[in-house]
């Protein structure tokens, strides 16, 4: 029998698709997007800063001027050239403990979510995957949580356990799990009966290498989206508990809290409490655009 | 008469620099009242041109004909709202899925009731009776309690017939079936055809039936065009396209069916793919995979020649002498 | 000698809750069948939707445990087997699944797909199962490049290819194939027919051959297996089956499948299978069947042997009995 050739016949109503790596076919959808590519953008400009705090930033965060407490920022009047952002109440320069606060949030961020992500498609696979009572146990639960209010869950927890950065990271992480469960849950129901997953049980395949092996790289899709934005909810979620007192203790970079410690200077001293508000606003808009973004391109692919 | 004419229609997807080819220089002619198969694997074009004519392709599809007329109007100097008034009416389509192409949120009654006010018009009283009727015409039975019905309380069979109704609610001249029996049941798809037959016949109606099934189409069509990766390569008249096919793509397909290998351990099966849409060579189309190509098919592209009901695509269409008699293997 | 397959008063019903307040509904997907297949030969089940072909499918590869009766696999009945011999005798039953789109897990490459029974049922190393797996795509058809590809990159016929080899990784010895031509092109089905009987002929397979379509029927099958609801309605020999259909449903496929130079049936069978859910008295087929007198609708017709046929009807022998027979006139 002869060799086929490669490539599948003509396309019904959607030629874009020819066959290329998964990966190509991505990117090709996701960078005409252009939101989503300034979402990236930014969001690697912030991991960067993250990664590489200690070189980037000019001063220590921690270390306090007191000869230049509350300086304005450099293109205001009166303000220090040694400072481009400004000062703090105390005289800590305002640029090196953002940057040195985006390795903070984005740290916290990361954390939550692995744990989160973790946790709830494992919890979700089972719960999918088995049935049973383990699975209406499972989804009772997740229900309670996702039916009490994000923050106030999340003080509650911090209340529990006492307040510190670690803590603050598990709080977020049982504030999330729900949804990553739920999700995925979803996704196993509908994958479970397909087809080709009737063939992995007909060649022998038992329940782990099932769950792990052959439904999970299914999920991925929307998980990898709901990830990225909840990446964002976790940023926001961490700030606020900063910004309550109940997160990472001072004298640590963190932006909630340090919106927080400024809010008194709000008329005088804007700078200091606005520019942490900002790098929040930026960060949290920079992953939404890029899970938007991400939404778009794995999503219709994938359902093919 | 002449119900539809076209000419030369080419619908083309992507950019333009590397246009994704679907259907390429297609003629086709119906007269009312006449049946006429439109056959073809995937990749043929089949579905994609009957949507061209409908004017439902998508906006990033390229829909060009020298001529587009239906009941001598030009169909491409038509407004959109023009357009919209003819499909439906005048023109209608009837769906490979059944339940993919009633809407399941609204029970059938209402979707009848819904095409026809917007093609009639009147009372909801006078409505609901021409929907019963219509129902009745397709024969389903017990039509009071159906019009209540949701599409999913349905069988495949059901939903096909309010298809049909549907389709013929607004007292279509002109039907495109594409696929209507596919997938559906065999036994069922023997009542459907009877049923499109005999409405075709009543009704005087122009159909145009697209499938891969020959058999199929040879027991309703007039006249059968045949396609092949967007091109056409034979039309001609049943039984004579089936009994004596001149182009080498139909006689292979006839040939590759099980019931002219009767008897044979192996099916007569024709090697090889459809090329690719967007790499389509210039050569005859058919030529890669051709048990009778020679030097000039892989160098130039046939036209189409013989008259109007009879025309064929080839350098070299198929004699007697070449044929091999259906049944006995090569 | 036994039979490699044994198929013995096989029932399946599915239990239906409606809520608190209604009574339950027993859906009986499978009743009462019964069959023997020698190794080496192919047994046709041909049905229509509802006719529980699936269900056997699903039966005969064990993902589901039957109410009643039992398969017995080379003298071993697998009801009450334990999961040890379970999980030994699995490679030995694989199948090959109607829609090519959706057999293969479209997140791995086609490698990963072909190892995967071999790390499942063997010893091998990562390098013994790849070569395995890159010869047995070459057996098919395609070439080692492809292997690194994912499904989507492929045409149906190819995937279809690909999930035969895949099937065929754990070297079984009976082969349920599930309507595996049928979302196929009229050639790319003659390549895979060829394909599988050839395979066939190579490993000395035995396959259940499950399909609507009964001129692909006639040419691959040795048995022939006609179920409706669920129950067997006739067995027997493949010529003799086509030659002589004894059961009504039998005689109603034949006319009702179209066949090229044929007219339509003029009566095609009227109505459509009823719903498994409702409770069956009587014959099954008794609500459709032209032929049904009071005794069809109250005693249920057992399989019994008319000279070389099993057949369950209790006038078998009164109906007349030519293949291309219609239904009389209503």
């Amino acid at each position: 029998m002869p060799a086929d050739n490669l490539a599948s016949s003509a396309p019904k109503l959607a030629p874009d698709l020819a066959p290329v790596s998964p990966g190509t076919a991505f990117w090709r959808v996701f960078s005409a997007n252009r939101g989503a590519v300034a979402g990236l953008v930014i969001a690697v400009l912030l991991i960067a800063c993250a990664l590489f705090a200690p070189s980037l930033a000019p001063h220590s965060p921690l270390e306090q001027y007191r000869d230049a407490v509350l300086k304005p920022p450099a293109w205001m009047q009166g303000s220090d050239p040694r400072f481009l952002l400004g000062t703090d109440p105390v005289g800590r320069d305002l640029l090196s403990r953002l940057i040195f606060g985006a390795r903070l949030s984005l740290g916290l961020g990361l954390v939550s979510v692995t744990l989160s992500l973790a946790f709830g498609v494992l919890l979700g696979l089972l719960a999918g995957y088995a049935r049973g009572w383990g699975d209406a146990l499972v989804m009772r639960i997740a229900d309670v949580l996702i039916a009490l209010p994000a923050l106030l869950l999340a003080i509650a927890v911090v209340a529990v356990i006492g307040p510190s950065l670690v803590n603050t990271m598990i709080a977020v992480a049982i504030v999330m799990l729900p949804h990553y469960v739920r999700l995925t849950r979803a996704t196993v129901l509908q994958e479970r009966e397909r087809e080709y997953v009737l063939a992995s049980r007909i060649a022998g395949a038992g329940p782990l290498r099932l769950m792990f092996s052959v439904i999970l790289p299914n999920c991925a899709a929307p998980l990898i989206v709901q990830a990225t934005l909840g990446f964002s909810t976790a940023i926001l979620d961490a700030a606020a508990l900063g910004f309550l007192g109940l997160g990472a203790q001072p004298p640590a970079a963190e932006w909630g809290a340090m919106l927080a410690g400024a809010l008194e200077f709000i008329e005088t001293a804007w700078w200091v409490s606005s520019l942490p508000g900002l790098a929040i606003f930026l960060t949290v808009l920079a992953f939404n655009l890029l899970g938007d973004g991400l939404r778009d391109a794995l999503d219709p692919r994938l359902r093919q | 008469m002449s119900l539809l004419e076209v000419r030369n229609l080419t619908v083309q997807f992507g950019p333009r620099e590397r246009p994704v080819i679907a259907v390429e220089g297609l003629d086709l002619e119906l007269d009312a009242g006449e049946v006429l198969g439109l056959v073809g694997e995937s990749g043929s074009g089949k579905s994609v041109a009957s949507l061209a004519l409908m004017g439902l392709l998508a906006p990033q599809a390229r829909v060009s004909a020298d001529v587009m007329r239906y009941d001598g109007r030009d169909l491409q100097a038509l407004s959109a709202r023009e357009r919209r008034a003819l499909l439906g009416r005048e023109i209608a389509m009837v769906f490979q899925d059944p339940h993919a192409s009633l809407d399941p949120c609204f029970s059938v009654g209402d979707q009848l009731m819904e095409t026809l006010a917007a093609h009639h018009g009147g009372p909801r009283a006078k409505l609901r009776e021409q929907a019963l009727d219509l129902l009745r015409q397709v024969e389903i039975p017990d039509p009071e309690a159906r019009l209540k019905a949701y599409p999913h309380q349905l069988s495949g069979g059901m939903s096909q017939r309010v298809g049909i109704a549907l389709a013929i609610a607004g007292n279509a001249r002109l039907l495109i079936a594409d696929e209507p029996t596919t997938a559906l049941d065999v036994t069922v798809q023997a009542q459907i055809v009877a049923l499109l037959l005999r409405l075709q016949r009543e009704r005087g109606m122009g159909l145009i039936l697209i499938s891969h099934d020959l058999a199929l189409v040879s027991q309703l069509a007039h006249r059968v065009l045949v396609l092949y990766a967007g091109q056409e390569m034979e039309q001609g008249p049943v039984p004579a396209l089936f009994e004596a096919p001149r182009h080498p793509y139909t006689e292979a397909l006839l040939r590759a069916l099980p019931e002219h290998n009767r008897g044979a351990a192996r099916l007569q099966a024709l090697p090889g793919n459809v090329p690719a849409a967007d790499a389509r060579p210039a050569a005859c189309l058919f030529s890669p995979r051709c048990p009778h190509a020679q030097a000039r098919c892989h160098a130039e592209r046939p036209a189409l020649e013989g008259p109007g009901d009879a025309r064929v695509r080839c350098f070299f269409p198929l004699a007697d002498a070449q044929r091999h008699p259906l049944g006995a293997p090569a | 000698m036994s039979a490699l397959l044994e198929v013995d008063a096989l029932s399946k019903h599915y239990p239906l809750r409606r809520g608190v307040l209604a009574p339950a509904l027993t859906l009986r997907a499978l009743d009462q069948v019964s069959f023997r297949l020698e190794a080496g030969r192919t047994l046709a089940v041909v049905g229509e939707s509802g006719s529980g072909k699936s269900t056997l499918a699903r039966q005969l590869c064990f993902l589901e445990t039957p109410t009643e009766g039992d398969v017995r696999l080379d003298g071993t009945p697998l009801a009450s087997a334990d999961r040890a011999t379970l999980k030994r005798l699995r490679p030995q039953v694989q199948m090959v699944f109607q829609n090519p789109y959706a057999s293969l897990n479209p997140r791995k490459r086609i490698s990963a797909l072909l190892e995967e029974p071999l790390a499942i049922n063997t010893t091998l190393g990562a390098s013994g199962r790849r070569s395995r797996a890159l010869a047995m795509l070459e057996r098919v058809g395609l070439s080692a490049e492809q292997a690194q590809r994912y499904p989507h990159m492929f045409s149906g016929g190819q995937r279809q290819r690909i999930a035969i080899a895949r099937a065929l990784m754990s070297s079984p010895r009976v082969v349920i194939a599930d309507e595996p031509v049928s979302a196929l092109d009229v050639s790319v089905q003659a390549q895979v027919l060829n394909l599988l009987m050839d395979l066939q002929a190579e490993r000395e397979l035995t396959y259940v051959f499950i399909s609507h379509n009964l001129a692909v029927v006639e040419h691959i099958a040795d048995e022939v297996l006609v179920m409706y609801l669920g129950h067997v309605v006739e067995q027997a020999e493949r010529a003799t089956l086509f030659a002589r259909p004894r059961h009504p449903y039998t005689q109603a496929l034949l006319a009702a499948t179209p066949r090229l130079g044929q007219p339509a049936p003029a009566n095609p069978a009227r109505g459509e299978a009823p719903s498994l859910l409702a409770a069956q008295q009587g014959c099954a087929y008794a609500g459709r069947c032209p032929h049904a007198e009071a005794r069809c609708r109250e005693e249920v017709p057992r399989l019994r042997e008319l000279e070389g046929t099993r057949v369950a009807c209790h006038f078998a022998e009164r109906i007349s009995a030519t293949a291309s027979s219609g239904t009389p006139a209503r």
